[in-house]
């Protein structure tokens, strides 16, 4: 496995590159509508809710913030990543390369838009007077199985692409679904215990509410919170390898 | 010891109702009892071995299912029946103009090339002014790669390729790009690869080419293997006459 790495890091490196320059090509600010798009977002979003709405609570910007950084890394993520073996098929047919590569390009991509979203949060985090504690620290580990499930999802999703290509308007829908039920612009606390304990079966919404508890609650989600995000990651990985080795031989014939 | 063993190796091409078609139309074509799906055989119970230093030429027409053997040999496909056994490295070079990418530059196509066949970085950096001078495209670095013309993309792509030093080498069509200065640079440079030792499989249409450089063919036609063997040109001869209508090719029924 190491030595597979080592044997293809420099084509990972040069996928990357390439991923990156072809997203950024004719945009005026590059790199900076990474950063610019979640912050637009969080303001129409902010307006809406709140002008229009009328929620008031407390540090109401941060709890938007939360839903939306989650969310938008895995719409993004799992979206592009769908494309990641169709946009490659004219080098997977040429060259025997294992074909995960191209997703996991796709993934380092998203994974620094998130980092720098990230790094935004942490300021609004500070206008917003927010407390940081140590807990802070923790938000390493839902960053971490975001990352699995999403590439868990991608696998899945680029597979799944490559058969049908309706996938992509489904995984338009399906989405949008997802976000509203995923609590990023409203509470769960109206809910009765047992529907919010449905809230749950939602993946998504797991991870949202793990990075809620430390920032908003300086709460330490509990140890079955902790198991069931991991159970999720591991879940969608799985299935998403599984169905790269089955069919690993057989993309070719439908590109 | 043979370097690479092709025995009783058969592909088959799913072709028919399953592509571009889209969820809906399969899921009526099933429940209407239309879904279908034609078997075709590209390749059936192709057998041959080659020892190190052979250099085999493929011949046959369009449709004689020598690319699809090819993408066998290199390991892109898995035959349907059938194996390949392979010792040492292997690099084939298949088609060559296409997967480079439009929107990049020629240098960073060149970088990106170079690390799908395998080449480290610190190799790259050390060719990377070579490469360019022997596809002559030293003006045209920081041009996006669409603007080149086909002949420039070829020479660049084969360019690349023709670093490569592995046990066995797979060349599909490729001694014939750009224009006649070019073809002799590169015909040359190919000589210089097949003479350091390598084993190499040669897909070509030019039947003087491969009379002059091979050392043993193999003869397909429509998926099956008419001929085997060193005597280059006894079966070359036969090819040429088959070509010219003199000859019937009778394949068994699949």
């Amino acid at each position: 496995m190491i030595q597979k790495m080592k044997r293809y890091q420099f084509l990972f490196e040069e996928l990357v590159k390439r991923d990156f320059k072809k997203k950024y090509k004719r945009t005026v600010l590059g790199m900076a509508w990474s950063v610019l798009s979640p912050l637009l977002m969080l303001l129409v979003l902010r307006l809406v809710f709140t002008q229009f709405f009328g929620r008031g609570m407390d540090h109401y910007t941060t709890y938007l913030f939360c839903g939306n950084l989650v969310f938008s890394y895995f719409n993004e993520s799992t979206s592009q990543g769908m494309t990641s073996l169709t946009g490659n098929a004219s080098i997977f047919t040429k060259v025997n390369i294992p074909k995960y590569l191209f997703l996991f390009s796709k993934n380092i991509q998203t994974l620094i838009n998130f980092g720098l979203t990230l790094c935004v949060f942490f300021v609004f985090c500070v206008l917003d007077q927010i407390t940081f504690t140590w807990k802070f620290i923790l938000l390493v580990y839902p960053i971490l199985c975001l990352v699995l499930f999403n590439i868990g999802v991608g696998l899945i999703l680029s597979a799944m692409f490559v058969f049908f290509r309706d996938i992509q308007y489904l995984w338009g829908v399906f989405t949008q679904l997802l976000m509203y039920m995923s609590a990023i612009f409203y509470t769960t606390d109206g809910y009765s215990p047992l529907f919010q304990k449905l809230f749950y079966l939602n993946p998504v919404y797991a991870m949202i509410s793990y990075v809620r508890k430390i920032v908003l609650y300086g709460t330490i989600p509990t140890l079955q919170h902790h198991v069931l995000i991991l159970f999720y990651a591991l879940l969608v990985l799985a299935i998403g390898g599984w169905v790269y080795k089955k069919y690993n031989t057989k993309f070719l014939y439908y590109v | 010891m043979s370097i690479l063993e092709v025995n009783g190796v058969s592909i088959r091409y799913m072709t028919g109702d399953f592509k571009d078609i889209g969820i809906k139309e399969y899921i009526t074509r099933r429940l209407r009892g239309k879904y279908q799906v034609k078997e075709f055989w590209a390749d059936k119970n192709v057998t041959f071995t080659l020892e190190k230093g052979d250099m085999l030429g493929i011949i046959g027409t369009n449709g004689a299912g020598k690319s699809t053997l090819l993408k066998a040999i290199s390991g892109i496909m898995e035959p349907t029946e059938g194996y390949v056994k392979r010792e040492g490295t292997i690099a084939a070079l298949l088609e060559l103009a296409s997967g480079f990418d439009g929107d990049l530059t020629v240098q960073e196509n060149t970088y990106l090339r170079g690390a799908m066949l395998g080449y480290t970085r610190k190799f790259m950096n050390e060719m990377y002014d070579q490469i360019i001078a022997f596809a002559d495209l030293k003006d045209f670095e920081e041009r996006p790669f669409k603007q080149l013309s086909s002949g420039m993309k070829s020479r660049l792509a084969f360019s690349i390729a023709c670093l490569v030093q592995p046990d066995i080498l797979i060349l599909d069509e490729v001694l014939s790009v750009g224009d006649g200065a070019f073809r002799k640079k590169s015909e040359k440079k190919m000589k210089e690869i097949i003479g350091s030792g390598a084993t190499t499989i040669l897909v070509s249409h030019s039947i003087v080419q491969v009379r002059e450089m091979c050392t043993k063919i193999l003869w397909l036609h429509k998926g099956h293997q008419v001929e085997f063997g060193d005597d280059v040109q006894g079966i070359c001869d036969r090819y040429q006459e088959m070509l010219d209508g003199k000859r019937q090719i009778s394949v068994p029924e699949r």
